[in-house]
Parts: structure tokens; sequence; C-alpha cells
């Protein structure tokens, strides 16, 4: 097949996974961030002390630095279903549409709406009309994470819907099982609890420094021990989920699973890297390193002496195991999509008859319906970037495991009420911060890079997804994109710092940043 | 309850609230409007200060209805939202980039160290106000006048073909900039002069909300000369397009075989065959012109009432002008005719359609927090101090 343009969908890829990534460094602060802030003003609203108002005020302006920018990167990735995967969205929309209407209608109302109260309300309203309002904001960014994840989670395990030959597309016919979707529940779970760790990174961070600048210590203490609180639970639970998460990959994506750690050959009681290097060819990789044996499979399925295959099983078929080919899933795969033209032009002639047998080919065949786009082609396109999905995950796993030593450091020393004078764990606090940024895009890259090529779990591959554009026209917004966000992350860090660094006397009555 | 009602039902009922998101969104364009306008109202900084914070309190609005309203195309007419925005790639990435700039300049503009300097987000928010309008009204004019765009279901499953795999391609290079040049039918005049019209309407509207928010006088005064200006030029233009719609040849559906063909004077039909259309269009007319008569004539600071209602309806009779009746609510003008979309091909399953509709139970509800946090907000006008002494101003 020629007529594939691959430029057009990697570069369309690469302007997708460009503004996803933007658009994720900001997400998790404004999930996390928002709760703490809640936390915080409910503490004030039952104390009445000022100072947790101060304290609330100050993350507050850090917060609607953060969101600006999050409401920016996010509206473009709302449209680019339309204009860069256009076929996608004519395929699918009839399901994964409705995901984002509800966000919009739901949550992101909730938010606009409720942060005007949050910022310009302190005069305006009563303290617990106010305190509502903070929640309300809380809440209402969770809730668009849970729709736009259930999204997500349905392309990773695409169920409650049908195909309509009639229409060309598939079509919802359950929606709970859409929302309620496996993949989709460990995925808000584990994403949401790993924002907020992000989130008391952040705060943990931020207070380390007035700490080691004897500013505004006071303050520093109290939101380090809301934040060291709240982190260390979340970590206990983006663990949990994260484990979670391993095993619905296990379930619907073997593929992703056998890239993220490398597995060739696959076995029964598999082995888990802990620590390790990826060598070989692209698609045959070798991994060396520390293994614990046997915990893969515990981890996948629960059971130790189950079978996990490995990229060579699912390429290449392994019968024992109940594994078609590739090839013969793209032979299958094929024969599905020449039925179902077959169908459309029977009954486009009145030929119910052979309509029929056609339908029924069609059906039979359907699940490997994406893989016949990669007729004539080698089979080991299917096989994702093995090295950037391993390391990725590694990353992950081993700094969620600092992560949770650090949280317990925290937890004690903030409690204790230790923490000033330590500066190599004030210093740690702040280097903490790039981390986590860190783990969560690797999270993401897990994610997504560990599914291609598919869009659609074995339903449509990236390159029936596309929109018809030319190359060059979606580098030219690649570019543009990359130019704009770029100047504007800048400028957001440029704020951000000042507004932390002019941050004095939070402690007593003079009036903190965000004042102009 | 709404399982019982007929696919072209569900499809009527979803093409109402898509009209009423564009129509919103057309009336809350005055915060674009508004940011043309900051350095022809405000001299001072401090005038500045108070128009850039009246607008400021609103922008999350307007940018959150054109989200749900892309949104909701999408869930309930896919085949548009895929059709249009990945075909009038340009004109939608344009309008994009302009909310992008945006959203982070009020929040930076004024804040220390920002990088680019507060001349550089105000000309932002200008841009945003300037780009949107003029675009997003030739992009709705299209629905009357056309695009070069064909669809093919059969694409998908064209494995040999020496075309790619998918359904809509546009036909033009331009990926929907033509809208401003294409001659043909003098349909770059039409869709220019819908742009414009919402444009100067978009002042219009943010002139009389600033009279009912603001309370300086200097702006004030400044707001009454401006207006008449914008008025003059928003009804030239408006009408022109309104008067040229109802002479042209529309895009009109046999009911019986779904064919598209060309109807002289389809649009006007469409009024008069459905008067319930014309009496929200003269209705909404009507609105706008109380508003301006209360403003420009009596002095009164509520004409942003009477405007704002009227816009919601003469926009909303507009789209149901492009949608009902057995209309084609998104022509092709490339060859072939069928692949025009109307509301019955373009439309989302009757169990899609089902459950979003349970979903939009919940806008009153969110129209009625939204009405009360507005309520407590503007309960006093801004004034300089009143910014001054807020926690968070911009
Ligand atoms: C886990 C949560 C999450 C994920 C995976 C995404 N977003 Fe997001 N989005 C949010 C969570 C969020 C948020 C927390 O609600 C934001 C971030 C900052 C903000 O202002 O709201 C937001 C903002 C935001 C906005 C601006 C909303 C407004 O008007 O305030 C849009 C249009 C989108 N997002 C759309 C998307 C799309 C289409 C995504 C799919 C790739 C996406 N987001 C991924
Ligand atoms: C916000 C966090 C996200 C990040 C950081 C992210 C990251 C990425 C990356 C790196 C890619 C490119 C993969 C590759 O081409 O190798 C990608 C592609 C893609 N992602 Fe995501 N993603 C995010 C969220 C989402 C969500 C929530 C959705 C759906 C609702 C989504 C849908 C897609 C689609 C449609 C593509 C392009 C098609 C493809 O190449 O498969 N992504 N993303
Ligand atoms: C230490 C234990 C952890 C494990 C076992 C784990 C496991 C996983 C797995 C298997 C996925 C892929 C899910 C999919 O492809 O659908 C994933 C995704 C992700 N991880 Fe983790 N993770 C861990 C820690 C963390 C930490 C510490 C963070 C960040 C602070 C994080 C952030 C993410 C994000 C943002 C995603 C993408 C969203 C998703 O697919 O759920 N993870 N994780």
């Amino acid at each position: 097949m020629e007529n594939i343009d691959w430029g057009l969908v990697d570069w369309s890829r690469a302007q997708f996974a460009l503004t996803a990534m933007y658009h994720w460094i900001f997400v998790p602060l404004t999930l996390g961030l928002s709760f703490l802030i809640a936390i915080m003003e409910t503490i004030y609203v039952k104390t009445g002390n000022p100072a947790w108002k101060k304290t609330t005020k100050f993350w507050m302006t850090l917060f609607g630095i953060n969101f600006a920018i999050g409401v920016a990167t996010g509206i473009i990735l709302e449209f680019e279903f339309g204009t860069n995967w256009s076929n996608y969205s004519w395929f699918v929309g009839d399901i994964f549409g409705a995901p984002l209407a509800i966000e919009g209608i739901m949550a992101f109302f909730m938010e606009s709406t409720f942060i005007a109260i949050m910022f310009f309300g302190w005069q305006k309203v009563s303290k617990k009309v106010h305190l509502t309002s903070t929640w309300l904001v809380a809440i209402g960014s969770n809730l668009s994470a849970l729709w736009i994840l259930a999204a997500n989670g349905w392309m990773q395990n695409p169920t409650g819907m049908q195909f309509n030959p009639d229409t060309v597309r598939n079509e919802m016919n359950n929606f709970w099982e859409v929302l309620f979707n496996p993949a989709a529940i460990n995925k808000f779970l584990h994403t949401i609890t790993s924002a907020y760790v992000l989130a008391s990174i952040f705060v943990i961070g931020v207070s380390a420094w007035f700490l080691i600048k004897k500013r505004n210590t006071d303050f520093a203490k109290k939101s380090m021990i809301i934040a060291s609180v709240f982190g260390f639970f979340s970590i206990l639970y983006t663990i949990g989920t994260g484990d979670g998460s391993a095993k619905v990959v296990a379930k619907y994506q073997p593929m992703k699973l056998a890239a993220i750690e490398g597995l060739y050959e696959g076995s029964t009681e598999a082995d888990l890297v802990a620590f390790g290097f990826v060598g070989g060819e692209k698609t045959k990789p070798e991994v060396s390193g520390i293994k614990l044996p046997g915990m893969l499979s515990w981890l996948s399925f629960g059971d130790s002496k189950k079978f996990v295959p490995g990229i060579k099983d699912l390429v290449e078929g392994n019968p024992d195991q109940g594994i078609l080919s590739y090839n013969e899933r793209i032979e299958k795969g094929k024969l599905s999509i020449d039925a179902l033209a077959e169908y459309k032009n029977a009954m486009k002639s009145g030929d119910t008859e052979n309509a029929e047998i056609a339908l029924t080919v069609f059906k039979d065949n359907f699940e490997h319906f994406g893989y016949g786009y990669y007729f004539g082609k080698d089979p080991n396109l299917l096989v994702p970037n093995v090295k950037l999905s391993f390391y990725s995950f590694h990353i992950m796993v081993i700094l969620g495991a600092f992560f949770l030593l650090f949280f317990i450091l925290t937890f004690l020393y903030s409690f204790k009420n230790k923490f000033q004078g330590k500066n190599w764990l004030l210093w740690l606090s702040i280097w903490t911060i790039p981390l986590v940024y860190i783990a969560q895009q690797t999270g993401w890259i897990v994610a997504e890079v560990g599914r291609q090529p598919w869009v659609i779990q074995d339903l449509m591959p990236n390159i029936a997804a596309v929109s018809q554009i030319d190359k060059s026209t979606v580098q030219i917004t690649f570019f543009l994109f990359f130019a704009v966000f770029t100047a504007l992350l800048i400028a957001e860090f440029k704020i951000m710092f000042t507004q932390i660094k002019k941050a004095k006397d939070i402690n007593t009555n003079e009036n903190i940043g965000g004042t102009n | 309850m709404f399982e019982n009602l007929s696919h072209l039902a569900l499809q009527e009922y979803w093409w109402v609230i898509v009209s009423l998101l564009g129509a919103l969104l057309v009336f809350l364009l005055f915060v674009q409007g508004g940011q043309t306008l900051i350095y022809r109202l405000g001299k001072t900084e401090g005038e500045q200060n108070i128009l850039v914070n009246a607008l400021g309190r609103k922008w999350e609005f307007t940018f959150t209805t054109l989200v749900t309203f892309g949104g909701a195309f999408f869930a309930s007419f896919p085949l548009f939202y895929s059709t249009s925005f990945g075909g009038a790639y340009w004109v939608w990435m344009a309008i994009l980039f302009a909310f992008i700039l945006q959203a982070v300049s009020y929040e930076y503009r004024k804040k220390p160290n920002n990088f680019l300097g507060t001349k550089t987000f105000d000309a932002f928010l200008f841009i945003n106000g300037l780009l949107a309008t003029v675009l997003l009204g030739a992009a709705v004019s299209t629905f009357f006048t056309g695009s070069a765009f064909s669809v093919d279901k059969m694409n998908l499953l064209n494995l040999s073909g020496n075309k790619m795999p998918i359904i809509s391609s546009w036909e033009t290079p331009f990926h929907g900039l033509e809208a401003v040049w294409t001659t043909a039918h003098l349909a770059f005049l039409q869709n220019l002069a819908l742009g414009l019209a919402v444009f100067f309407l978009s002042r219009v509207l943010a002139l009389l909300y600033f009279q009912r928010i603001i309370d300086n006088t200097e702006i004030i005064n400044r707001t009454k000369k401006c207006l008449k200006l914008n008025t003059v030029l928003f009804l030239v233009f408006f009408l022109f397009w309104l008067i040229r719609l109802m002479l042209i040849d529309g895009f009109a559906v046999n009911p019986d075989t779904k064919e598209v063909f060309m109807e002289p004077n389809k649009y006007l039909h469409n009024l008069l065959e459905r008067p319930v259309i014309l009496a929200i269009l003269l209705i909404g007319v009507v609105g706008v012109l109380l508003g301006l008569f209360n403003s420009i004539i009596k002095n009164k600071d509520n004409g942003i009432w009477f405007a704002g209602v009227g816009t919601v309806l003469t926009v909303l009779a507009l789209f149901f002008i492009a949608g009902f009746n057995n209309t084609a609510f998104y022509p092709s003008t490339f060859g072939d005719l069928q692949s025009s979309l109307t509301i019955e091909n373009s439309s989302s399953s009757h169990f899609t359609l089902t459950a979003m509709s349970y979903v939009s139970l919940l806008v009153p509800f969110v129209l009625a927090y939204i009405i009360y946090a507005w309520r407590k907000m503007d309960k006093t006008k801004i004034t300089e101090e009143e910014i001054n002494s807020d926690s968070h101003s911009y």
C-alpha cells in the first residue's frame, strides 16, 4: 500500500504528543493544589485564624498562574481530535464525543464559575459560600479528569459499543460500560492520586525554600504538614492503583506490557525487571539487569504460574497459548474490511442475499478489523517503541518508590517540627519537584507510546485515524504550537518564581502576592 | 423519556441545544469586542485597568462556552466535527490560537517579571478580539454559502486505492481560508459581511456591558460616542448579509429521497414556512434595537439586557434557518452536492443522542448557578478603588 503518507501520520502524532504533554505539565498541579487549598481554607473557616487565610491566598495565587496556562493548552486538545484526527472522530465519535461534551457541561462550567468567586469573591460572599466555591473548583477539576480519562481508558479497551455497518462506524450501546470500563477506572484513580502526589511535593518544595531562606517559616511549616499528610496517603494510593493499571494492561494490551518490560520471549513465572537496560534490535530487545523471579507473572495476573506473552509470541503467534500471529490477524482483518465493502456494495445494488453473507464474514472477523490496515506491510510495525516504553516505565516506578520514602521522611520531620536546619532534607525537597514532573510525563509516555500504533486498541491504527491535510501544514502548526507554548511556559516560570521570591510576611498582617 | 422519541426528534432537539450554545457564544463574544476597545476607551492606566478587570471576570464563560459548543457538536453531530475541523483546518487553528493567547493574558499582563510585557499581553487580547469574532462570523456564514469538501465513507474500506483511507477531504489547499475570497455566487462578500457584523456586534455589546458595570464618568462618556459608530457599522453589514440571505439559492433536502438540491430563495422560504423561526428572529432583532434605543436615546444603562437577549434569539433563529425545514446546514459546493451535511446524515446514533439528552437536563442547573454567581459578583459597579482593594485583580 503506497497510499499511506507516513510523514503526515508521524507529524500529527508529534503534534498531539507535544500539545498533550504541555497540557500535562499544568494539569496535575491544578488537580492536586485545588484540594490542598480547599483543605487549608477549611481550617481557616473552622479556626478563624487569619494566618490560615493568608496561607490559602498565597497558594491560590500560584494556583491561578498555573491554571491560566492549563486552560490555554487545553483548548487545543479539545479540537485536535477534529482538526488532526478527523477520521477517528467519525469512526468512534458516537462514543468518544459524549465524555467530551459531558466534561464541558458538568465540569468546565463548574470550574470557571466558581473560580471567579474563589478569586474575586472574598469581600462579596460569606465565608461559607466562599469555602463552598473553593471546594467546587476542586471537585470540578477532578470531574473533568474523570470524563477525559474515561474517554482515554475507552480507547485502550473499547467496550459498550457495536459496529454499525450501515453508518460505517462504532455506536454506543451501553453508557455505563464505557464509564465503568476497568481501564478507565484504574486510569482515573492512578492519574488523580499521582496528581495529588505532584501537588504535595510542589507545596513541600516551595515551603522548604522559605525555610532555607528563613522567611515565612510559620507559614511554611503549616503548609508542609498538610502536604506531607496528603502526599503520604496519595502515594500509597498511586502505587496501589499503578499495580491495578498494570493488571489491566496485562489483560487488554499484552503488547504494551511486553514493551514496558522489554519481554521478547514469553514464559510462565516470568521475571520482573527491577533495574535494567535494553539492548538488541528494535523489535527484538535484550534486557540485562536485576530481575525478580516470577514477579511479572504475579504482578500481571496475581499468579506466578501464569504465562506472560512476549513480543515474539504476539508477532509470530504461539499456538500452545492460543495466540494468533500478527500475520494471521492481518489476514482476518483484511477479510473483515473487504467483507464490509462487499456488504455496502451489495446493499446498494439491492442484493440482500450476498449482503447477508458478507455481513457474517465481516462480523466473524471484526475483532481483528484494525489489523487489516496493515495488509502487505511488515507486522513488526505493530510493535511500539520498546526502549522508550521500558525506560519510561522503570523511571516512573523507581521514582514512585522514592516518593514513598520521601513522604515518610517529611511526614516524620514536619510533625516533630525538626525540618528547620536539616538543610539536606530541605534541598532534597526542592529537587524532588522536577522529579515528580518527570514521573508524570513518563507515566503518560508509558500509556500512550506503549499502545502504538493503536488509536483504538485493535480497531483503528493511527494510519487510518488522521485528517487529510498536507504534512507541511501540520509541520507549520507543530512549530507554531511549540513556539507559543514555550514562550508562555517561560512567562509562567518567571511569574511563578517572582511571586514566590517576593512573598514576604505571610505570617503577619501584610498583604501577600497577587495584589497587582 | 427520551428513548421514546424518534431519531429525527432527537436530532432536532440536539440541533436546538447546539444552536443555543452557539447563540450564547455570540452574545458572550462581548468580551472579545471589549478587548478591542481597551485603549480606545481607557486613556490612563487606571482606566485601562478598570476595563480589563470588567472583562476579566467574564472571559472564562466565553471560553468555556466555546469549548462546550465544540464538545456538544462532537457528541451530537460527529460528522460535522470531523469534516469541518479537519477540513477548514486553518480557520479553526487561527481561532484556537487566538483563544490560547487570550487565556493567559488576563492573569499574566500585570504580574511582575512576566517575560513578554504588559503591552504584548494586551496586544494578545486585541488579536483575540479581532480574529475570534471575524473568523467565527465568517465560519457561520459558510453554513449558508457552502464549502469545498467531499465525504465518502467507503474510503475507510479502501485498502488498495491510491488514497488514504480517510472519509472527509477538503478540496482546496487553503483549508477554509478561501471562504473570504471565493468569488462564486459572491460567497466572499457574504462571509466577510457576517464576520464584520459579528465583530461590530461584539463591540456594541461590550459598550453596553461597560455602561452597565462600570462606574467612571470618563469611560462612560467615551462609550456613548463609540456606540453610535459601531452601531451603524454593525447594522450596515448585518442587514446586507441578512437581505442577501433572503435572495440567494439555498441548499434544500428532499425529505423523501434525502437528496440535496438548490432551491431559489430557500432561506426566505424557511422563514415563511416556519413562522416560529420568523417570530424568534423578529423578536431578537427588536430586542437588539431596543437595547440600543435605551442606551443611545434614553441614556439608560440596561441596554445590555435587551441587546443580549436579542442577540441570543437572533443567532438562534439563524441556526434554525440553517438546520431545520429540510435544509443542509453544512453544504458542500464541491461538485457533489450530496456530500452536504444535514442534521440527519451527520448525527450520532439514537442511543447516544438519548444518553446525551439526559445529560442536557443539567443545563438549566448550570445556567442557574452561573446566574447566581454573576449576580453576587456584579452587585456593585466596578471602580478603580474596588479593583485596588480586591486581593486579586488583573
Ligand atoms: C486528568 C485530567 C486531564 C486530562 C487527561 C486532560 N485534561 Fe484538560 N484539563 C484538566 C484535566 C485534564 C483540568 C484539570 O480540568 C484543566 C487543567 C488546568 C485547567 O485549567 O483545567 C484542564 C483544562 C482543559 C481545557 C480548558 C477548559 C476550560 O475552559 O477551563 C480543555 C479544553 C481541556 N482541558 C481539554 C482536554 C482534552 C481534550 C484532553 C485530552 C487529551 C485533556 N484536556 C487532557
Ligand atoms: C494529558 C496527558 C497526555 C499525555 C502527556 C499524552 C501523551 C501522548 C503521547 C506522547 C502521544 C504520542 C505517542 C506516539 O505517537 O508515540 C500521544 C498520542 C495520542 N494521545 Fe495522548 N497523552 C495524554 C492524554 C491523552 C488523552 C486524555 C487522550 C484521549 C482522551 C489522548 C489521546 C491521544 C491520541 C488520540 C493520540 C494521537 C494518536 C496516536 O498517535 O495514537 N491522550 N499522547
Ligand atoms: C510505583 C508504582 C507505580 C506503578 C506500578 C505504576 C504503573 C503504571 C502503569 C502500568 C501505567 C500504564 C497504564 C496504561 O497504560 O493504561 C501507568 C501510567 C501512569 N502513571 Fe504510574 N505507576 C507507578 C507510579 C507512578 C507515579 C509515582 C506517578 C507520578 C507521580 C505516576 C504517574 C502516572 C501517569 C500520569 C500515568 C498515565 C495515566 C494512566 O495511564 O493511568 N505513576 N502507571
